[in-house]
């Protein structure tokens, strides 16, 4: 109905400054609460009457601004000066709501200089509440549709309404946190002043030491990291590798276990894998026992340390790695490869000279994934790691530990991040330019090549006993669940569930939630599925909009959209609530905090799942909606969505299970209300309670298969209308 | 067209703040869950004051509050080692406050209460001492140790866990305590000597004692209520209290600047620190630990503070984070990164 003008989004804005609350009620704001405009309390009240009525000057400004682009938002008036009025008008709300808003918190000015120049102010104001987001929702999107008027985005208010959201979000909920604990790296330290404690945090030996290549001391955690997560990327892949070759290229009955199995890992809480490889390799262990007893050898505590850490992170990470790769194998058109086999080359040369080859993108960005998901990794360093340090436990210690000190913890975040972005650059660099594709828009009727022999054997003698490894470690990990005392007492027991869910009726046969996971439990289920569609709708908008628009600041929104996913999960929480506990935006104690953490960690992979798909599909479908005069948004409701189905499936499904499994980010950010299920878990784990925490943990794997397997359902299949199940054409 | 993204952007902004202050109280617990529970609910009972309920580590409390420091979320922080509780009261973020209880306090209670101008009290004890795995010991006929002197016995080579004081509590109060029973250098020499026969030094303070109950180290320097209730677990741990003499932890309770309850928290205060609340919840939750009032009987199998030699611990200085930094760097340059 507002199609034509910009007239919603103004009432939206004149709506947020006039009428409703300002500030965020401390009670929640009922329906009487709404009307703001002359109430007697200046929290209660709206934007406009706190500065007629209660003399807060600092609201003239925003009120200024939304009553400024009235003009251009009706549909009046040559579009040029429609543009000026927007731009002016809108602009100035927005400035002028984010300044007033860092500029005055509880304390009047937030800024001892502002104190100094403008005297004390002996009022202040709580953080932004339903008004001000309206208010700021309402003048960001006035703004886009000005730039639109005046031409940019070919005009197109959609897309630059789109771009503009993703921006503002992104600024709020990833960089202006991220550069928060940033600034903290200039936080003096004792007696010695900001660029004097950088310096020492910086050069420290602890970080740079590289004692251990010829004694036996523990070298600094950079390089600790660095060898870590390399050896951890290259073996990930490769074993994903293996997988993957099994999966679509070979005859095996046990395919589709295969392809359960290496999902598992991804859905297990933290932990889990690291004890039960305590279990088994430890130095009281299964395997040490018998090789004491068969050959009389010790092995001793081989399994702490990097040992120790390494193979857990391979368990963990290599589903993630095949994942990847998947895609990209099975992409592959085996047209190259017939036409290399016409030619009389060898099954093994077909394979080393094209097939390979073509796998080159595949094999880097899942390298590239795991490297960065072994940085971040903190649940198996901290269970195997004994004296081996990373970064990520360095981090978290430095914030919680007995050094207490935040400046340092900076620092290394700061580390952390560039080695993240350096192994970004890499991957690219080694990507190139070249071009890798194989699948054009003509027909595929080939069938893929079989794996030549050798390489056959190989994949198997790899991938087949680390199949077994798995079962062997999820079973000893998860026996913890049905056993008394987990390691010791082997006495089959459902204590631990009764302990965890009991259920009682009370008299008046009311059913009671009595068991002590109750209240977490229902906490992680509810938020998880609130961030997970929000995670995939705003991944697949910035997808498309990266893919589909040519815009400036398209490789910026790009690079910060993939940002939190360098940032580790430790740092992140920490930035939250130093960031979000004061005003303008105070959300600490609330599920919007935890939410947002969610969904702005899980982004990157809902983006790349999309950007993936997207390149699939021939933009010529979206042109020819447009030429039928459907609007963007009805082509990219009817044509493009429906076609995406699988990145629906992968987004929705990786940040549900993502919500439910993540520890680092959200330690900091649970309240008594918000009890998360990892942090209950975590909770029993620190105090040896390993029996609940595994009946928990169990649990929760059964209820993700069932969520895994009703999105599924509830998305269902994109139909293609053909028979194979081959990718679509995708142009050069 | 808009509108979808409208919505969607509409649920992640602040809509609502959870419920008000009256008659309620903010409880910040860094003790386990199974005591928070108990302490909670009894002043629930007690008073009828709704009390919320967060509980994290100390070190994650202390990094919590600091960040809230501006606008403070918790009214009473209960329980957790005592030097984050100084460190606290050190940078202001908690209030002083006098309880007529006081008086019926042990005597390291009120120390610490006097030491820190009374923005912290003590609430429970524990001793650090040894733990150490009965089935180990006996199957490579190790003596069990009794004394700091026998940890240096060659034949506990590569069988000593100690947590890393860089991230643990526990750890550094071993060191505080080695500098107050021996004089600072004699104590980095003994720590020294220590280092070879340490197999690691974990991140977690509790880590070393699990390793113990599960057979992975024969020996950890751990406070000794974590042996003791590895123990009930049905582990074979043995637990001692040092010959020479020990330190302890003080298991503390302050009330946060900025308080929003404060006459809530100090009704909880006053009430934390009587004998029936302090017996019924450490009872319910099977703890070990020392209570601080006087009027608390000692639980069966818990280290009696008054038979075991305890050193008088010097809160004020070793709580204080100048010092703290000054050992620790220490104990990086001087003992961590020597060779095993």
């Amino acid at each position: 109905m507002f199609a034509g003008s910009s007239l919603f989004f103004w009432l939206l804005a004149a709506l947020g400054a006039l009428v409703l609350p300002w500030h965020m009620q401390q009670e929640g704001v009922g329906l009487a609460g709404l009307m703001a405009f002359g109430q007697a309390d200046p929290e209660a009240a709206s934007a406009i009457w706190q500065a007629l009525a209660h003399g807060r000057f600092w609201f003239w400004p925003v009120v200024a601004g939304v009553l400024l682009a009235l003009p251009g938002a009706l549909p009046l008036g040559p579009a040029a000066r429609r543009a000026q009025f927007l731009l002016a008008g809108g602009g100035l709300g927005l400035v002028a709501i984010v300044a007033q808003g860092l500029a005055i918190g509880i304390g009047g000015w937030s800024f001892a200089w502002m104190e100094a120049a403008f005297g004390p102010l002996d009022d202040r104001q709580f953080g932004i509440g339903l008004g001000g987001s309206l208010a700021f929702l309402g003048c960001l999107v006035l703004v886009t549709d000005g730039l639109a008027l005046r031409g940019l985005f070919k005009g197109d208010r959609f897309v630059s309404g789109a771009v503009g959201v993703l921006f503002a979000s992104i600024l709020l909920f990833t960089a202006w946190p991220v550069l928060n604990v940033l600034g903290q790296i200039f936080t003096p330290q004792g007696e010695l002043d900001a660029m004097a404690a950088l310096g020492t945090r910086l050069f420290d030996q602890k970080i740079w030491g590289l004692g251990c290549v010829t004694a036996s001391v523990n070298c600094g955690v950079f390089w600790n990291t660095l060898l870590l997560a390399t050896s951890t990327a290259s073996a990930a892949t490769l074993l994903g590798l293996c997988f993957a070759l099994i999966v679509t290229r070979a005859r095996f009955p046990g395919r589709r276990a295969m392809r359960l199995l290496t999902v598992l890992p991804i859905i297990t809480p933290p932990f889990v894998i690291g004890l039960g490889l305590i279990l088994i390799f430890g130095r009281s262990g299964v395997v040490n026992q018998m090789v004491e007893t068969v050959f009389g050898w010790e092995l001793g505590r081989w399994i702490y340390g990097y040992n120790g850490v390494f193979l857990a992170q391979v368990f963990s990470f290599t589903p993630t790695a095949f994942l990847v790769l998947i895609g990209v194998v099975e992409g592959i058109s085996p047209s190259m490869e017939e036409a290399s086999q016409t030619l009389r080359a060898s099954e093994m040369r077909t394979f080393q000279s094209v097939t390979l080859p073509l796998m080159v993108p595949g094999l880097a960005n899942a390298w590239l994934v795991v490297f960065v998901e072994s940085l971040a990794d903190f649940g198996n360093p901290i269970v195997l790691g004994g004296s081996f340090g990373v970064l990520s436990t360095e981090i978290f210690f430095a914030v919680v530990g007995a050094q207490q000190d935040f400046g340092r913890a900076a620092v290394l975040a700061a580390i952390m991040l560039l080695l993240g972005l350096g192994a970004f650059l890499l991957q690219r660099a080694v990507v190139g330019r070249r071009s890798y594709v194989s699948v054009t828009g003509k027909g595929d009727v080939g069938l893929p090549t079989k794996l030549p022999r050798p390489v056959r054997l190989v994949a198997f003698a790899i991938a087949i006993p680390w199949a077994i490894l798995t079962v062997v470690v999820y079973s000893m990990a998860l026996a913890g669940a049905f056993v008394r005392v987990w390691g010791r007492d082997w006495t089959p027991t459902l204590s631990h569930f009764a302990r965890a869910f009991a259920i009682e009726w009370a008299a008046d046969g009311r059913m009671m939630f009595t068991g002590g996971a109750w209240n977490s439990l229902l906490t992680t289920i509810q938020l998880a599925a609130i961030a997970a569609p929000i995670t995939a709708a705003i991944g697949l908008l910035a997808a498309w909009v990266l893919t589909r628009q040519r815009f400036t600041g398209r490789t910026t929104l790009e690079f910060s959209l993939m940002l939190t996913f360098a940032v580790p999960g430790t740092v992140i929480g920490v930035a939250y609530i130093l960031t979000y506990n004061v005003p303008p935006l105070e959300i600490t104690g609330t599920a919007i905090i935890l939410i947002a953490c969610f969904v702005f960690r899980n982004l990157p992979v809902g983006v790349r799942s999309g950007v993936a798909a997207m390149s699939q599909l021939d933009k010529s479908l979206d042109e020819a909606a447009i030429t039928l005069r459907a609007s963007t948004f009805r082509a990219l409701r009817t044509v493009v969505l429906p076609l995406l189905k699988p990145a629906i499936v992968t987004a929705l499904v990786y940040s549900f299970v993502r919500a439910m499994t993540t520890v680092s980010a959200v330690i900091f950010l649970v309240s008594a209300e918000y009890e998360m299920a990892t942090v209950f878990i975590i909770n029993r784990v620190i105090n040896g309670d390993y029996g609940l925490a595994i009946a928990y943990c169990a649990v929760l794997i059964v209820l993700m298969v069932a969520t895994i397997g009703l999105i599924n359902l509830l998305v269902g299949r994109r139909k293609l209308g053909r028979r194979a199940a081959a990718p679509v054409g995708a142009p050069a | 067209m808009l509108r979808h993204i409208a919505l969607g952007l509409g649920l992640l902004l602040p809509a609502a703040l959870p419920a008000a202050a009256q008659g309620t109280l903010n409880l910040y617990c860094s003790a386990t869950i199974e005591w928070c529970q108990p302490i909670a609910r009894g002043f629930e009972r007690e008073t009828g004051i709704r009390v919320t309920l967060a509980q994290r580590s100390t070190g994650e409390m202390l990094a919590q509050i600091r960040a809230e420091g501006r606008n403070p979320r918790g009214d009473v922080w209960w329980g957790g080692t005592g030097d984050p509780h100084v460190a606290a009261g050190e940078e202001g973020l908690t209030q002083a406050y006098e309880s007529p209880r006081i008086a019926e306090l042990h005597d390291w209670a009120q120390a610490q209460w006097r030491q820190t101008q009374g923005r912290t009290v003590g609430v429970y004890a524990s001793v650090l001492g040894f733990g150490f795995n009965e089935e180990l010991i006996a199957r490579r006929n190790l003596p069990a140790p009794r004394c700091w002197a026998d940890l240096l016995n060659p034949v506990y080579q590569g069988e000593i866990q100690m947590a890393n004081p860089n991230s643990s509590g526990t750890a550094y109060i071993v060191i505080a305590t080695l500098v107050q029973m021996m004089g600072e250098d004699p104590a980095f020499d003994y720590l020294r000597r220590l280092h070879g026969s340490i197999n690691a030094y974990p991140r977690s303070g509790t880590a070393p004692i699990n390793a113990v109950a599960r057979g992975e180290t024969a020996l950890s320097i751990s406070f000794v209520h974590n042996a003791a209730e590895e123990r009930a677990a049905g582990f074979p741990v043995g637990h001692a209290v040092p010959c020479e003499g020990t330190g302890y932890e003080i298991g503390s309770m302050s009330i946060i600047r900025g308080a929003r309850n404060l006459q809530n928290a100090q009704r909880f205060y006053h009430w934390a620190l009587s004998a029936e609340a302090q017996l019924t919840a450490s009872q319910e939750a099977r703890k070990l630990q020392t209570m601080s009032n006087r009027g608390v009987p000692l639980t069966e199998g818990a280290p009696n503070m008054q038979t075991a030699r305890i050193i008088d611990y010097d809160n004020a200085r070793f709580g204080a984070s100048a010092e703290r930094r000054r050992l620790l760097a220490r104990w990086d340059r001087e003992i961590s990164s020597l060779p095993r």
